[in-house]
């Protein structure tokens, strides 16, 4: 059986990028995911329109730590507009694998805490 | 200790996919050759509508339909098949029980007793009937090993109902049902004992009259039986008391413009056509229990219980935290655990890739979690069709999540 714990995924949850808080950030969110404990804060700083700096902190399962540490690699340098242009697609390219229906929730979580960023 | 299980042979699963792990009996069992063949019998000779048909093939439906109910009153002790009303699940049983109960009965001051190991189920409902009539709404919490701790406390003239699982599905306590329905009912004579057994029945011998509960709720499909099928057990006078939950076709007495009446229990409560296929099988499984006997698979479920408990302390000691009490003979063969700092999510996905099968999250018990602090658990369970075969495979299987995702975690 072919397992999604493939090398980006462990890679991205043994050693995540830019984990933890930014001293000032523009935006900050968090989201939670109530049917298996998940947490997430994500924090971003814009400079000039564009994302300068991405951090998250959270707990949960290795898929959503590292869909976050993987988003948040994604975004920097991305204009604020070019945010809203990310997607679930987005977020199934970063890990690398297909995600059954069961772990959507895990991988997107990220993708939601960006999403409520956009918004605010 | 390495004995073939003899019952696999009997659950056509296992040979379409022979090295299937099966640990997750108590969201749902697997099937027995003779529920599906029973299940096919109907629809192939005899699948026409119950009670309306004047025809042979209605006939011999109905009359399979009612001997179903003959055997699950026989199967819990119960006195009369009437008091077995045919539900779609426990859930639905419970939830019947707690509608019908807001339309009479309770009063203001009046007050509902659960317990914080509760099912949602068993929880919900009961905490939305007292939000909607402003009653009082108790919860018996647990000590550190996961009994229920001083449950008579929280009880008290005014309480109305008492709502409790007889085995929780994720610290797999068997509760003192017996004893603490004999002290309730001398504290609060009017009480209504509502028994949530859908984790018992399918594992233990539960008699009714010997609990002396008023309701007891199970569904199938935990049992070896068919999915869509549940049971709501319930003292007569009680049931013939109670609301109709649903309105519709064979529940009813006589229509008129302005007024209906309502047929007697059971029927009062099985308005519209209900599982026919589900509920015929369903006596094919209750046959089957009888046969292997109910004391043999608490035996058997007992023994893989304790070799369980042991080998995952043997093999993993203080990093493997197994939830509920520690005597295997206090509890069903229910295993909750937190692995290391491992995610249950992670520990479940991984543990699929090698074909085994375990339940990972909250269980529909997010008080429980609460109150024992954790966000999500995984649980591995048991049935007659498990052996220390697949203990030994779940732990191989956790030690390759070790080889995954352990390591130290830069974050």
């Amino acid at each position: 059986m072919s397992s999604i714990y493939q090398e980006i995924i462990l890679e991205h949850w043994k050693r995540p990028h830019n984990y933890g808080r930014i001293k000032s950030p523009s935006k900050k969110t968090s989201v939670h995911n109530p049917s298996c404990g998940d947490r997430l804060k994500l924090e971003i700083l814009f400079n000039r329109g564009k994302v300068k700096e991405a951090k998250f902190t959270g707990q949960g399962c290795a898929i959503s730590q590292a869909s976050a540490s993987l988003l948040t690699d994604h975004v920097k340098g991305k204009k604020a507009a070019d945010l809203e242009k990310i997607n679930q697609k987005t977020i199934i390219k970063l890990l690398g694998v297909e995600i059954g229906p069961a772990r959507q929730r895990c991988a997107l979580l990220s993708l939601e805490a960006l999403k409520k960023i956009i918004e605010k | 200790m390495s004995k073939i299980n003899r019952y696999k042979k009997d659950f056509p699963i296992f040979k379409n996919i022979p090295n299937l792990v099966y640990l997750d009996s108590t969201a749902s069992s697997l099937k027995p050759r003779a529920m599906i063949e029973k299940a096919q019998e109907y629809y192939q000779n005899y699948s026409a509508n119950i009670f309306r048909g004047l025809y042979p093939i209605s006939e011999k439906a109905t009359q399979e339909y009612e001997k179903t109910r003959e055997a699950v009153a026989d199967f819990i002790g119960a006195t009369r098949p009437e008091e077995v009303v045919f539900t779609r699940n426990a859930t639905e049983s419970l939830n019947l029980l707690a509608y019908s109960l807001i339309c009479g009965r309770l009063k203001k001051d009046d007050e509902i007793v659960v317990s914080v190991m509760e099912h949602h189920a068993n929880f919900v409902p009961w905490q939305q009937l007292a939000r909607k009539k402003g009653l009082k709404f108790r919860v018996i919490d647990i000590d550190d090993q996961g009994y229920l701790k001083e449950p008579l406390k929280s009880i008290n003239r005014k309480t109305k109902i008492l709502a409790l699982a007889h085995v929780s599905n994720v610290l797999g306590t068997i509760n003192p049902i017996k004893e603490i329905a004999r002290k309730a009912r001398q504290i609060s004579p009017g009480i209504l004992i509502v028994i949530d057994g859908a984790q018992a029945v399918p594992h233990l011998k539960v008699d009714v009259k010997d609990l002396n509960c008023d309701f007891l709720a199970f569904s199938a499909h935990k049992m070896l039986g068919p999915t869509g099928v549940g049971v709501l057990w319930g003292k007569k006078n009680l049931l013939d008391n109670l609301t109709p939950f649903n309105y519709g076709g064979e529940m009813i007495k006589e229509v008129h413009l302005n007024r209906s009446t309502f047929e007697a229990s059971p029927y009062r409560f099985e308005a519209g056509t209900p599982d026919i296929a589900g509920v015929i099988a369903f006596r094919a499984t209750i046959d089957y229990l009888k046969r292997v006997g109910l004391d043999k698979i608490r035996q058997h479920e007992l023994r893989l219980t304790s070799f369980a408990l042991e080998r995952l302390k043997e093999e993993f000691g203080d990093e493997m935290k197994i939830l509920g009490p520690q005597k295997a003979k206090d509890r069903g063969g229910v295993l909750a655990f937190v692995f290391k700092d491992y995610h249950s999510h992670d520990v479940a996905q991984i543990l699929a890739d090698q074909n085994i099968c375990i339940r990972a999250g909250h269980h529909c018990a997010m008080p429980l979690h609460q109150r024992l602090g954790l966000a999500s658990t995984s649980r591995a369970s048991f049935y007659l069709y498990n052996d220390e075969k697949d203990v030994e495979k779940l732990i191989k299987g956790l030690k390759k999540i070790d080889k995954i995702l352990g390591g130290t975690r830069h974050e």
